[in-house]
């Protein structure tokens, strides 16, 4: 058993390395868009995430589906996605990391669809999490779109998973 | 079904490390909720060769480049020791004066027109990735009194699945600034710590061009494949 090498902080300056091209909007694709927040409230200017996502069919997508972006200097971002399918007894859902100065390794979420309700009593991964913790995995609808905020900490902090 | 064990404690730092001041505000506190085994989050994706970049393994313009040019080399493999092939690694470091090619750096340090300070390659099937690269500078920051990073090369790997996903920090043997830096103490386990410190590496430097240094990175990987039940004797 080969020993696991230990994680460290993306840093403020990893624009430099890791900036990948956008993806761009495509016929029935909606736009998810939101502010990453830290404990006192304020915008996280300096947060790279990292999107991946299962299928039409909800199945997963060996070599695709995954997004990256920098949030901007107010922690805004905006992702253009095609809604997942479900999976079995799974709800469609987006898996979401964040990176960014100040997280020694990267936090784990998870983003599901506001529309889902009926799918998300018996969500597997939902039912672990306390009923009144659940509402921060929902995204909000906002106009033609989605809303999905990340608050690293404070009284609304988001699930996080471990991974 | 595949299964990954779950990560030994004292292996990653804990995101609330007082030392370290900008965790303050940004480290959850609740307790993370532990996934089921069949998750997405285990299933994929593989990156590859989609977000490769041409030229990606040279970071000194061919050589010309200020500072002490270095091979960076290593195996990535998961915790079966199985290797992590053709998979992609992104690399990005500060230049020889301690200086990142980047607009939020302001420290007062020469910046370098040939040196990109950004590297991207894939592993070859055994796992195996090499980047000529320059020995960073240590450069300052405000977490504390007199406070200096230690020479360090910011890694990005991937892995067989999303949990299998890893961004750190390689260092260098010897750097006298290593027990003072609250980020690279922040890994709890002592041994665990030192799988960051990359030796240097005499059997792989250039006569008259380069020196060398080794970091071989280990990534979560599933305890089970059908392909290793085959009975062996």
């Amino acid at each position: 058993m080969a020993e696991l090498t230990p994680s460290q902080t993306v840093g403020p300056f990893f624009h430099l390395g890791l900036t990948w091209p956008r993806v761009p909007a495509t016929v029935g694709s909606v736009t998810l868009s939101g502010q990453v927040l830290d404990g006192g409230g304020a915008a996280v200017p300096d947060a790279l995430l990292e999107l991946w996502q299962a299928d039409a069919a909800g199945g997963p997508q060996p070599r695709g589906g995954l997004q990256r972006m920098a949030v901007d200097a107010d922690g805004r971002f905006s992702f253009s996605i095609v809604k997942p399918g479900a999976a079995g007894s799974a709800a469609p859902h987006l898996v979401l990391a964040v990176f960014a100065r100040g997280l020694l390794r990267q936090v784990h979420t998870r983003i599901y669809f506001p529309e889902d309700s009926a799918l998300h009593a018996s969500d597997s991964v939902l039912q672990r999490v306390p009923a009144a913790r659940r509402a921060t995995l929902l995204a909000q609808r906002d106009g033609a779109g989605l809303r999905f905020d990340i608050h690293l900490q404070g009284p609304q902090e988001t699930v996080f998973f471990d991974v | 079904m595949t299964s990954y064990r779950p990560v030994p404690a004292g292996t990653h730092p804990l995101n609330h490390s007082p030392a370290y001041r900008s965790t303050a505000l940004r480290a959850p506190q609740l307790p993370a909720i532990r996934l089921p085994a069949f998750a997405l989050e285990y299933a994929g994706p593989q990156v590859g060769a989609a977000q490769l970049q041409p030229g990606g393994a040279d970071l000194t313009a061919g050589g010309k480049a200020q500072g002490q040019r270095i091979l960076i080399h290593g195996r990535i493999s998961d915790e079966q020791n199985r290797p992590v092939a053709h998979s992609l690694v992104e690399i990005w470091q500060a230049n020889a004066a301690g200086r990142y090619r980047h607009d939020g750096d302001q420290h007062d340090a020469p910046l370098d027109p040939h040196f990109s300070g950004a590297g991207r390659v894939l592993t070859n099937a055994n796992g195996e990735y090499e980047f000529l690269s320059i020995e960073p500078g240590a450069y300052p920051w405000g977490n504390h009194a007199n406070a200096w990073r230690p020479k360090h090369v910011h890694f990005s790997l991937f892995g067989p699945a999303w949990a299998s996903r890893l961004v750190t920090q390689m260092y260098f043997e010897g750097d006298p600034l290593l027990p003072l830096d609250p980020i690279f103490m922040s890994v709890p386990d002592a041994a665990a710590r030192q799988r960051l410190v990359a030796p240097f590496d005499l059997s792989r430097t250039q006569a008259g061009f380069a020196l060398a240094w080794r970091f071989d990175i280990v990534l979560r990987g599933p305890e089970d494949t059908p392909f290793e039940s085959a009975p062996h004797g």
